[in-house]
Formats: structure tokens, C-alpha cells, sequence
């Protein structure tokens, strides 16, 4: 497998005391749209978390574009190419819509190139346009979702990982958000779905792991899990 | 009529320097939640070094414009190691303590920093020198001189740069994105070490150009002058709101207006039986009202995140 962007290898975290991933084996290639589905509590927050850099683990191995991320920081892994939109969105509140996407190009130098990708954003996310010089706090969840996903994609990332995009949303805006999912990984870019609606997920992933109290117990193609009877019957309410 | 404009004047040039002191409590306040009690001695180092810059220099028969001009720099290069260091070795290794030690800690670097200077500088006040002709102006019965129109213009230019660098650089977003989501502007790529220890050293160089402009005003340094100049600019910061800049900058001019107005009438408000040595009374009636009945500061409240 060359063109394997990301590799995990037997992650554990330990979260004020509680192992809540207990040795995760998962891996991404190059391209490819991977859900990470599982109910509350299970783990796929904390794992996305230490993929970022924000938590360390207590055990196992990160390998990403061929090199180690052990010792590599949060800031760092931005610089190489990883983005989370975090559960909750994370939105600077108190700064304007476009002083969030200039965050998101922080880590970037070319003013031309930010400028084609601020434009972009605008066309993908027309709300984003008329709304970019309001503090990003008083925009309704959905457009704050934008904003977090629109301020990820400013930094050109090589790996996009996606906290419960849908949470809280309208079902209205769940798809607007799933389109945007849908058209980005088109493009090529590699990415990781962190969902509760395991449907939704599986519908637009290629493959996925199910996660339960800490560890991946089933994993497979998509169209594989969606029409798996366990999968079903946990998360699909058949 | 002449008093009341007399000590507007004073008021203002006074609440300049409250303010530029206390823009170094509300950045370090905005982004770490911390009090760095320790930033009025941050002033008074100022203030140390650039006399003692002067007065070396002059001594060399510098002249005097020139002579000024590099111990300003001198005194900000001090003071922002100065204060790159106090967070680099008492602050960064508390980061996650809780925050009471970070407060004792930082009384215990004002003190430390306090007695360091009584050894380097001694016990006596030091007369500034006088490098200009200090000619003073009669503005409508009240008189302003040319060190208090220096140094109120200064700090007005002064903290209209900051606002810009605040709001219109790559450095100061990420000063915001830091001060209002840690965790998010480290998923940006921002190094957040970094971004404060920039915020300290910014800081501590508006304290190095207050602490000059207090003891040019006064014709005076000293080692204790930073200990109740701090805890002026810190009430200042929070009458405006701390962890605002804004904020910082309205309550360090009404501060500095409230002191000076109360001074001058405090005499016939109470039938002479207070003079205006009681002026520092004011300061500190204002951090308890403020405390009491708006500890968020004037400016203090602002829009809260929605889920």
C-alpha cells in the first residue's frame, strides 16, 4: 500500500484515568473518504483529537505521509497538511467570518493563492460572501459549520478530518453540508467522517469502521456495513 | 473654571500612561486568564534603565535627542527580555496549574523583581535629567507643558498602533484566535508559545515607554514607583473591562480623569479636612465600585459563542 496517507497502529488514549480508545488499528489512502461511525462515547472525538495533536496517547504508532507523528505538535501537523473541523465547530465567535478564513490560511504565504482560495470558499459557501465581515459568533449553527469547514479548506489540507459535521444541524442544512463532503473528496482530497448518523456517512463514504466503547469492532466498504445486519440494527434503527 | 480645566489636563496625560500600563495586564489577561501582577515592577525596570542610559550617555556628552532616542530603545529591548523571561521561566511552567498559583507566583516575581532593583538602583529617588526645554503653555487660564503634550500624543499614536497591529496583522489575528480558543488556533497551525510570548514582550514594551514617560513627567524614578502605578493600571483595566483593549484604554483616561478631578476637589468636598495627598483614595474607590457593581467593566461584556 504506497499511497497510504495515514496509519494507525494499536492507538490507546487514556482520558483522566478511563482508556476510552483501547488500541485502534485504521488507515486512510490517499483520496479517500473514510467514516468513522459509533455511538456516544465511543472513542471517535479522542481519537480525532490525538490524530490532530490535541491529546497524546499513551500508546501506539501515527504514521502519516511516511513519517511518525509521535513527537510531532498540534501546530506542526496542521503545517503538514492535517485539518479537524471540531465537534462543536470551534469558530473564533468574536472575529468576522473572513478574519476566521484568514486563520485557516495562517499557516500559509502565498497572498495570490489565499486570495483564489478566499473566492472559492465564497462561491462553495454564497452564504460565507454576504456574510463575511459578521463576527462569526452571531451566524446560526449551520453557517458556523461553514465557516469551521471553510476555514479548514483555506489551509489546503491533505487530510480533512470532520468532527459530527451534522450535529445540531437542520436536516435542510445537513444536506447542504453532506453536498459540500460529497463535491470536496470528489476533488480528490483525503478525508475522515466522524458521524453519529452512521446512514448519512456510509452513504457518501467508500469504506468504514464502527467504533464501540473504545475499540473498532467491524469495518469494511461502505455498501458493506450499510446493508450488515449489526450495523443495521445499532445504528440504522432497523 | 481654571482648576477644573487644570486638572483635566493632568487627568489625561496621567490617564495616558495608566492606559498604555495597562493594555500589558489586559493582553495577558485576554489570552491566559492570568494577572501578571508583576508588570508594574516591568515599568519601573523601564523607567531604571532608561535613566541610568541617560545618564551614562550624557555623561558622554551625547546629545540629548539622540541620547533619549536610545535608551528608549534600550529600556523596550530590556524590558521585553524582561518580560519574555518572567513567563518563559514563572508563568509557561504553570500553564495548567491551578490558577492560584500562577497569581502567588506572580506577586512573588514583583517582589523579586522589586528588591533586585533596590540592589542595582538603591533606596533614593533619581532626578530624570532634563533634556528638552520643558516650555509650558497657558490654555484657557490652565497650563499644559511640552513633556505633558509629548506624552500624551505618544501614547495616543502609540495605542492606535497597537490597535492596528491588534486588528489588521497576521500576528495580531492570531493574538485573538489564541485569546479565544486555544486548542482551535493550534488546528490552525498557530504556535501558541509563541503568540505569547510576543504578547509579553508587546506588553512589557508599552511598559518600558510608560515607565519613561511617568518619570519624565515626574522628574523622578524609584524602585518602589511601579508597584502602586501597577495596581492603578490594573484597576484601570478593569474599570474598562479586562481582557478588552478597547476597554483598557477608556478606563486608564477616566482613571487618570476620576484621581485627577477627585485630587483637585477632594479639599472642598470635605471642608479641607482631606488634601489632595489623599488622591490615590480614588483609584482604588473605583476598583471596589467597579468590582461591586460591574466586575465585568464597562466594556466588559461581549457576545458569547452559540452552540
Amino acid at each position: 500500500m504506497t499511497d497510504t496517507l495515514l496509519e494507525v497502529c494499536g492507538l490507546e488514549i487514556s482520558y483522566g484515568g478511563i482508556r476510552a480508545v483501547k488500541g485502534i488499528d485504521l488507515h486512510i489512502a490517499s483520496g479517500e473518504l473514510v467514516a468513522l461511525i459509533g455511538s456516544n462515547g465511543a472513542g471517535k472525538t479522542t481519537t480525532l483529537k490525538a490524530l490532530a495533536g490535541l491529546l497524546h496517547p499513551a500508546r501506539g504508532k501515527i504514521q502519516y505521509a511516511n513519517r511518525s507523528l509521535i513527537n510531532v505538535v498540534a501546530h506542526q501537523r496542521a503545517a503538514m497538511g492535517i485539518a479537524l473541523v471540531p465537534e462543536g465547530r470551534g469558530v473564533f465567535a468574536r472575529m468576522t467570518v473572513l478574519e476566521n478564513l484568514l486563520m485557516g490560511a495562517y499557516i500559509r504565504d502565498d497572498k495570490s493563492g489565499i486570495a483564489i482560495d478566499l473566492a472559492r470558499m465564497y462561491e462553495l459557501f454564497p452564504r460565507l460572501a454576504e456574510r463575511k465581515d459578521q463576527l462569526a459568533g452571531t451566524l446560526s449553527g449551520g453557517e458556523q459549520q461553514m465557516v469551521a469547514m471553510a476555514r479548514a479548506l483555506m489551509g489546503r489540507p491533505r487530510l480533512l478530518m470532520l468532527d459530527e459535521p451534522s450535529m445540531g444541524l437542520a436536516p435542510l442544512m445537513v444536506q447542504k453540508i453532506f453536498e459540500v463532503i460529497r463535491d470536496i473528496a470528489a476533488l480528490g482530497m483525503s478525508i475522515l467522517l466522524v458521524e453519529q448518523n452512521a446512514k448519512l456517512a456510509l452513504q457518501v463514504a467508500q469504506r468504514g469502521y464502527v467504533m464501540e466503547s473504545g475499540e473498532i469492532t467491524l469495518s469494511g466498504a461502505a455498501t458493506e456495513l450499510l446493508g450488515s445486519a449489526a450495523v443495521q440494527r445499532a445504528y440504522l434503527g432497523a | 473654571m481654571e482648576i477644573f480645566l487644570q486638572q483635566i489636563i493632568n487627568g489625561l496625560v496621567q490617564g495616558s500612561v495608566y492606559a498604555l500600563v495597562a493594555l500589558g495586564y489586559t493582553m495577558v489577561y485576554g489570552i491566559l486568564g492570568l494577572i501578571n501582577f508583576a508588570h508594574g515592577e516591568v515599568v519601573m525596570i523601564g523607567a531604571m534603565l532608561a535613566l541610568s542610559s541617560l545618564t551614562v550617555l550624557l555623561g558622554l556628552s551625547v546629545p540629548p535627542l539622540l541620547a533619549l532616542l536610545f535608551s528608549i530603545i534600550l529600556a523596550m529591548a530590556g524590558c521585553m527580555a524582561l518580560g519574555y523571561t518572567i513567563e518563559r521561566i514563572a508563568y509557561r511552567p504553570l500553564r495548567h496549574a491551578p490558577r492560584l498559583a500562577p497569581l502567588i507566583t506572580a506577586i512573588g516575581v514583583s517582589i523579586v523583581l522589586q528588591n533586585l532593583a533596590m540592589m542595582i538602583w538603591g533606596r533614593e529617588y533619581h532626578s530624570f535629567p532634563q533634556l528638552i526645554v520643558n516650555a509650558t503653555h497657558s490654555l484657557g487660564g490652565a497650563v499644559i507643558n511640552d513633556i505633558q503634550i509629548i506624552i500624551f500624543i505618544l501614547a495616543l499614536l502609540i495605542m492606535a498602533g497597537l490597535m492596528a497591529v491588534v486588528h489588521r496583522t497576521r500576528l495580531g489575528r492570531a493574538m485573538r484566535a489564541v485569546a479565544e480558543n486555544q486548542h482551535a488556533a493550534q488546528l490552525m497551525g498557530v504556535d501558541i508559545n509563541r503568540v505569547i510570548s510576543l504578547t509579553f514582550m508587546l506588553g512589557s514594551a508599552l511598559a518600558a515607554i510608560a515607565g519613561l514617560m511617568v518619570s519624565a513627567n515626574y522628574g523622578l524614578a524609584h524602585y518602589y514607583m511601579g508597584f502602586v502605578l501597577g495596581l492603578k493600571a490594573f484597576t484601570a483595566a478593569v474599570l474598562g473591562g479586562i481582557g478588552n483593549l478597547r476597554g483598557a484604554m477608556l478606563g486608564g483616561l477616566l482613571l487618570g480623569l476620576i484621581e485627577s478631578l477627585g485630587a483637585g476637589y477632594i479639599g472642598d468636598i470635605t471642608g479641607g479636612f482631606f488634601g489632595s495627598n489623599y488622591q490615590d483614595v480614588f483609584a482604588f474607590l473605583v476598583l471596589i465600585v467597579v468590582l461591586v457593581f460591574r466586575p465585568s467593566g464597562l466594556l466588559g461584556e461581549r457576545l458569547a459563542e452559540r452552540a
